[in-house]
């Protein structure tokens, strides 16, 4: 579905991603582990053209992604979820959610459908709709996350890219976040492109991983096997070399 | 006539000119919270729609009604082609050079309108009559009555469309924050070009229902611009009734002072409050401050 091909992207003057080569295959969830800095956010902002790659290609669908604007890559069907929510605060939670089905607005598909989403959005995050007619900033970080992955999903998006869906939140949050993500899988069958520092759940749910460090792809394979491997558990999963040596 | 007669019409010339400054304020302001810059230029837009107006009246003799539609027509274009040609080619230029753009794209079009029309004063006649209109014991010209319904009706237009359609709100996510707006898919420069078309078009509104009072020329813009970009300030740079309150004490303390002190001090009064406010309250007089939760 999306094949990415050695891409090289400058963030300012810094050289973030190097030669990245990466694929998601229909209905998948892929994360990409690797710590602050390593290039993930790039990674994705290089897929919504927030920062272009220099080289390389991206094909979704083997269309190719050069030369589009963010709005026009979310039109081809694929959405992130940005890093820190981004909601757009002053707005209330309902204007956020209608907002993310702006091109379908546009488009000629009837307000009922786009009405019969926000219910479904409704359903899926039932704190959002308490606080439908509320100011976007005056939610909690959780309902916050909600939003923004409401925002996006009422777009109808065939990619979804999450950027650090965990960060800031109390666990139990966090683990309502992750139902979410494996309901929509199983659900509408979206495909995933997951960006996580909590690499343990990341792994423990998606099918496929990469691990990136400083702008390159270092390990790349099954999720329950990088789960497995040393360097990760070592590097990611904060168990030290002595718990590791032990077993 | 006794002083609280006078105050009272003082006070009904301020609300109009008030009027007036917080249209083109509104302009000021629907542009900066797209795109973070301050257009200088609004205030000549204010003097395309007088002028333009009067060019179809006067030389083309074409009805009132119909030279003023078109002079809005074209006081918008003149604004969308000031977008496409001075704002958006320069991609990565930082926000005070883009305000140094929109200062020279006011000299530029002020330039112009000198050349096609000289520097004569012209004045337009009244939408209807002249005839003052008794309230008390202040009066009030009919146009003083065109100059509040238009603005009050441009006000409530401008809060429907920004609360309830959704480009409107689309606008006012990418005034919040464009990049976000960006990934739900909303296209930020077709917003901005939208932001400068209606800012032309109200700047226009306001040039054209004042010309009959004020009488208008190629260099009215600069003072009603820099009175607009004053209502902005004090109202905070909000597009809805911040702003409105900030034209009219601009406009209502301008008129006292005029009136009360001498009408030599009418401009400084307005730039005693912009520096006021600018020291004091810079996030203008009616925001209170931004509270951040993550």
């Amino acid at each position: 579905m999306l094949t990415i091909k050695n891409i090289n992207t400058y963030y300012g003057k810094v050289h973030a991603l190097k030669n990245i080569s990466i694929h998601l295959k229909r209905g998948e969830i892929v994360t990409l582990i690797g710590a602050n800095g390593a290039g993930k956010t790039t990674m994705l902002n290089s897929i919504s053209a927030v920062t272009p790659p220099a080289a390389g290609q991206i094909l979704f669908d083997d269309q190719d992604l050069a030369g589009l604007t963010p709005d026009r890559i979310v039109k081809l069907g694929i959405c992130q979820v940005p890093e820190g929510r981004q909601v757009f605060k002053p707005l209330s939670v309902e204007d956020n959610l209608e907002l993310g089905a702006y091109l379908r607005y546009r488009g000629r598909e009837g307000r009922g459908a786009i009405r019969k989403d926000l219910d479904d959005m409704y359903a899926l995050f039932p704190r959002l709709h308490e606080r439908r007619k509320q100011a976007a900033g005056t939610l909690s970080g959780g309902e916050q996350q909600m939003l923004a992955m409401g925002r996006a999903l009422m777009a109808r998006p065939r990619l979804l890219l999450l950027d650090e869906p965990s960060m800031g939140l109390a666990p139990l949050v966090v683990q309502e976040i992750f139902r979410v993500i494996e309901q929509l899988r199983q659900e509408r069958g979206t495909t995933v492109l997951l960006v996580e520092q909590n690499a343990k759940a990341a792994l423990r749910m998606a099918d496929r991983g990469y691990v990136l460090e400083t702008g390159k792809v270092v390990l790349e394979g099954i999720a329950s096997e990088l789960l497995e491997n040393k360097e990760v558990q070592r590097a990611y999963l904060g168990k030290d070399k002595k718990e590791i040596w032990e077993k | 006539m006794h002083i609280a007669d006078q105050i009272s019409q003082y006070l009904l010339s301020g609300l109009s000119t008030g009027a007036i400054y917080a249209l083109i304020g509104v302009g000021f302001a629907i542009i900066h919270n797209s795109t973070g810059i301050i257009n200088f230029a609004q205030g000549e837009f204010v003097m395309l729609g007088g002028m333009l107006t009067l060019f179809f009246l006067t030389a083309l003799k074409l009805p009132l009604l119909v030279s003023i539609i078109l002079a809005i027509a074209v006081a918008t274009l003149v604004g969308i082609a000031f977008e496409r040609l001075a704002i958006r080619p320069m991609k990565n230029a930082s926000p005070i050079s883009l305000v140094i753009i929109t200062i020279g794209g006011s000299i530029l079009i002020r330039g112009i309108a000198m050349l096609i029309w000289g520097k004569d004063t012209h004045a337009l006649p009244t939408f209807s009559g002249n005839d003052p209109i008794q309230l008390g014991e202040a009066t009030i010209l009919p146009q003083h009555l065109w100059i509040f319904a238009v603005t009050v009706i441009v006000i409530i237009c401008s809060k429907l469309y920004f609360n309830y359609t959704i480009s409107g709100k689309a606008m006012r996510a990418c005034a919040y924050n464009s990049r976000a707006a960006g990934l739900v898919g909303i296209d930020v420069r077709r917003m901005v070009l939208f932001s400068f078309a209606i800012s032309a078009a109200m700047g226009s509104m306001a040039g054209i229902i004042i010309a009959p009072l004020t009488m208008t020329s190629y260099d009215v813009g600069i003072m009603l611009g820099l009175k607009g970009f004053c209502a902005a300030i004090i109202g905070g740079m909000s597009s809805g009734l911040g702003t409105v309150f900030g034209g009219i004490i601009l406009g209502v303390l301008e008129s006292l002072g005029a009136g009360l002190l001498s009408s030599g001090y009418k401009d400084a009064i307005a730039f005693i409050i912009l520096l006021i406010i600018l020291l004091v309250r810079p996030q203008g007089l009616f925001k209170k401050g931004d509270t951040e939760r993550v």
